[in-house]
């Protein structure tokens, strides 16, 4: 490479990766390091400015994106499709780059790119500022884990080097970042095409102190910063030579190993003792993070390839149910319960998913409900596994984290994802048994606990009769407690919306809280839109059977809306209110409830009575 | 001296990588090309399986038209470490006569370099190969996978390559299908001879500078490595102070005036040089988007 790029003893090495689309000067920012710091040969240069005069998109002299563009394809439509892998030096530095493509079609190669990257360079033209892709790379890199960016502001030279310009661009990006819980933001002035800096200070912009964007890039931290929750090796291979020398070989994670320490085997619970750190360069009393080892245990116990070995002191999540965010990456959408292979760790087994919960728009992060999933978008799911295995949280150690999803007739890679946390964490954290059951509880209260589940669109009475039926248990003697949908909105579930994907989760939470409160022995009165007949019957599972009525309070939607007690509906016709039940998000009348009471018909205290009845049936 | 920060990183990924292979593939092999990469390649695969032995076979495919040194290293090699050596030539282009003089480069390189190594890779049905390849070396390379698939007719499709994510490695093929694997995807020159160095791996002394007979084609200085070169009239093969940067079949490789006799003197060369090593390949140079043409119709 270069010929300031001379032999330090310690060099280290970073991964960055760098997204925008073309029109921001991504490739030409990358050949301009790559020129700078002698990246590119002459030999090179010369078929650059063969290849400029017959491809190029610059008006006179050397289009840089084309050292990037290696594919024909790319070359002849002057766009980047998918990731390359550019190499450049400096005496302090060995720097690989991801380039990824920047347009919506190509968000599993930014994807791709960012997966192995611990810093994001992401491009903003100067004259257009913040905007929708920003949010989208943004986005993108901080899902796969990446809390370091470059934000280079490019083309200063259109907007005459203003710093007016630069700044109000780096403060809008610094509070997006921050809600984005990005921690590590550096904006840079730059002009990629002249190459203001970039590897050189601006003599254009004075005004200018901090770093260039290769300097940035020399003393920036070269690993994603991650919780410290112990040391796990994903055995890869089983190396037995002959009976006397039986080793697992891997690559470490999470923490450093030593000789002596003590390790349990997944997903059998096996525990035995490190004994020997073995390299070809000889025995070794500590292994570290990154290092391919192979070790020996002190016990003959089974161990084979997908196993995962782990610190005693560092449990790790042992289940066949996980919480993940997904991103697909086949033209063949994602359909729950669809069995695909799941690659984690080096363990390989089958998997679908189990509930689709929302897909996120990758442009405004909004959720949205969706029944399948299709090629680049990103979702979150209940993910189901055909065995219990050890993985972890992405966040905690991604390296247990990620998973790749291979279709099973194609063998294409169709899906990538990275584990929020197990599901039937109950299992792992060991439910605490009371000695007080819930018969005991209701039989201390005199009553039989139960559930009154009062569904129907805004303004059909459900709380005016919950109200009168909670009055009237209440004048019998008996312990109740009304949940009320908008109340229970003002607390617990003040962080969820009105989309489907929260409208799910607002209904889940109900579900719980009720079934505790029932465990407790009281009748609990539940007062919800809840439009989905899917939580409802999550609800209705929750509860034991027999305890839970569901009570259809009817009244069509014109005399609901000409009710609007509380204006609601007017503003929703306004488009004020979005997402609203009856209007722009639907209702699912229940198909067979316990009561349905008619409000149009009957008065709130027939209406209570018939409820009551329900009781003492 | 330890390895320095960023070889070390480099050098636990490759052994991932081998030990992704031989996990995951029925009948891999390791394209030993004799060359600097396969020398690092074989070195990191020895690592990668210690104190086992290789779970796989080297592979050579011989022109029949390398440097005589170079097939005297491999034999040498081979019988050191006592590893499993296939080596293959295509029959049909030797009973044709194909070779890189009266043939031409292309001919050549498709005849006796790509058709012999999908006959040796069908014949023993090999479903991986691991190949030395650099991302550093070529564009095109630059965006191929570190487990690139190749479909029953060993060609590989650039725009429907399987996306690749953290180092989990889709190593799924059906029946006649194949994959290429390139554990040295993220090294540059310059990392492998630090490496080679650092490791103290032996290589050809090709490498290395030393009075070589030459003579210059085209600004091309071509070693007369046998009497199989055919002179023009006025071509007299003179001694010349030249090192190769890459080695091939040596009327299409190039070498190089060069005093550097050292594995030392060529970190500091090659640190400071102005061209690619790949200009020294006259076939990569034969037609724009050379490499990408040759990969797709099966080439390494």
């Amino acid at each position: 490479m270069g010929d300031q790029a001379t032999l330090a003893p310690q060099r280290s090495l970073l991964r960055f990766f760098t997204c925008g689309s073309v029109d921001d000067g991504k490739s030409s920012l990358i050949g301009r390091l790559l020129v700078d710091t002698k990246g590119v040969f002459d030999d090179q240069s010369v078929a650059l400015a063969a290849d400029s005069r017959k491809y190029g998109t610059v008006a006179d002299g050397l289009d840089l994106a084309l050292l990037v563009d290696g594919l024909q394809a790319e070359r002849e439509q002057g766009i980047t499709i998918d990731v390359a892998y550019r190499f450049f030096a400096t005496p302090a530095r060995n720097f690989i780059v991801a380039d990824t493509p920047g347009h919506e079609q190509y968000t599993r190669n930014m994807a791709t790119g960012a997966s192995t990257a611990a810093l994001a360079v992401i491009l903003i033209d100067a004259r257009k500022g913040v905007v929708t892709q920003t949010h989208r790379h943004s986005y993108i890199a901080r899902l796969l884990g990446i809390r370091q960016v470059l934000v280079a502001v490019n083309k200063m030279d259109l907007v005459d080097y203003d710093q007016n310009v630069f700044n109000a661009i780096a403060a809008n990006y610094q509070n997006f970042a921050m809600d984005l819980k990005i921690d590590d933001v550096k904006a840079i002035p730059v002009s990629a095409l002249h190459g203001d800096n970039v590897c050189i200070p601006s003599a254009n912009m004075p005004w200018y102190t901090g770093p260039t964007v290769l300097e940035h890039l020399e003393t920036a931290p070269d690993t994603v910063p991650t919780p410290a929750r112990g040391f796990r090796l994903p055995v890869q291979w089983v190396n037995r030579p002959n009976l006397d020398f039986r080793g697992f070989s891997g690559t470490v994670v999470g923490a450093d190993v030593k000789v002596g320490d003590p390790v349990i085997v997944e997903p059998a619970g096996t525990a035995s003792q490190i004994t020997e750190i073995v390299s070809a360069n000889g025995v070794r009393d500590v292994a570290y993070p990154g290092d391919a080892v192979t070790v020996r245990l002190a016990d003959e116990i089974d161990v084979s390839r997908g196993d995962v070995l782990h610190h005693a002191n560092a449990p790790m999540e042992i289940t066949d149910q996980v919480q993940a965010h997904l991103i697909w990456m086949s033209r063949e959408p994602m359909i729950p319960g669809r069995q695909y292979m799941i690659k984690i760790g080096s363990r390989t087994s089958a998997a679908w998913v189990s509930e689709l919960k929302y897909v996120i728009n990758v442009n405004t992060r909004e959720h949205t409900a969706a029944k399948t999933l299709h090629l680049n978008e990103i979702a979150v799911c209940n993910l189901s596994l055909d065995r219990r295995i050890p993985c972890d949280a992405y966040a905690d150690v991604p390296q247990t984290g990620a998973f790749i999803l291979i279709d099973r007739t194609t063998n294409e890679t169709a899906g990538a994802g990275m584990i929020d946390f197990g599901l039937r964490r109950a299992d792992n954290l060991t439910r605490q048994s009371v000695s007080i059951d819930r018969a005991q509880r209701a039989a201390a209260l005199g009553q039989r606990p139960s559930v009154l589940w009062f569904t129907g669109l805004s303004g059909a009475g459900k709380s005016t009769l919950a109200n009168r039926v909670e009055e009237k248990l209440h004048a019998e003697g008996k312990r109740t407690y009304l949940l009320d949908g908008d109340n229970v909105r003002h607390g617990l579930n003040r962080d969820l919306g009105f989309t489907d994907a929260d409208r799910v989760e607002n209904i889940r939470r109900v579900g719980e809280v009720t079934k505790l409160m029932m465990d407790a022995g009281l009748i609990v009165l539940v007062s919800a839109i809840s439009p989905f007949r899917s939580e409802r019957d999550m609800a209705r599972q929750l509860i034991d059977d027999g305890a839970f009525y569901e009570i259809f309070v009817d009244a069509d939607l014109a005399t609901c809306e000409a009710r609007d007690r509380k204006g609601l509906y007017a503003r929703a016709r306004r488009g004020e209110i979005q997402n609203f039940t009856g209007v722009d998000s639907p209702y699912e009348p229940p198909l067979s409830p316990e009561l349905r009471v008619d409000t149009t018909a009957i008065d709130p205290d027939e209406a209570a009575e018939q409820v009551l009845k329900l009781l003492t049936r | 001296m330890p390895l320095p920060d960023h070889l070390r990183r480099l050098e636990s990924e490759s052994i991932h990588i081998f030990r992704e292979v031989a996990a995951e593939f029925e009948r891999p092999v390791l394209m030993y090309s004799i060359g600097k990469d396969s020398s690092v390649l074989l070195h990191l695969a020895m690592k990668a399986f210690y104190p086992g032995k290789l779970p796989f076979p080297l592979l050579h495919i011989d022109t029949t038209w390398k440097f005589q040194e170079m097939i005297a290293f491999r034999d040498q090699l081979a019988a050191d470490l006592g590893v499993d050596l296939i080596v293959h030539t295509n029959p049909d282009g030797l009973a044709q006569g194909i070779n890189p003089i009266a043939s031409g480069s292309a001919v050549h390189t498709d005849i006796m370099k790509t058709q012999a190594l999908k006959q040796a890779l069908d014949a023993h049905k090999f479903d991986c190969a691991i190949g030395g390849a650099r991302r550093d070396e070529e564009k095109s390379r630059a965006k191929e996978r570190v487990m690139s698939f190749r479909d029953g007719h060993h060609a590989w499709d650039p725009k429907n390559q399987r996306p690749e994510l953290w180092n989990l490695y889709n190593c799924r093929v059906k029946p006649g299908e194949s994959v290429r694997a390139f554990p040295l995807s993220n090294w540059t020159e310059l990392d492998i001879w630090t490496y080679i160095q650092h490791e103290n791996i032996p290589i050809v002394s090709l490498y290395l500078a030393k009075p070589r007979p030459v003579v210059e084609r085209d600004g091309q200085l071509i070693m007369v490595d046998d009497d199989r070169l055919p002179l023009g009239e006025n071509e007299v093969p003179r001694d010349e102070v030249v090192r190769f940067r890459t080695l091939g079949c040596y009327p299409l490789t190039a070498a190089v005036r060069s005093d550097a006799a050292s594995i030392e003197d060529i970190i500091l060369e090659t640190a400071a040089a102005r061209t690619s090593e790949r200009e020294g390949r006259l076939i990569d140079s034969d037609q724009a988007g050379s490499m990408e043409k040759k990969k797709r119709e099966g080439y390494f």
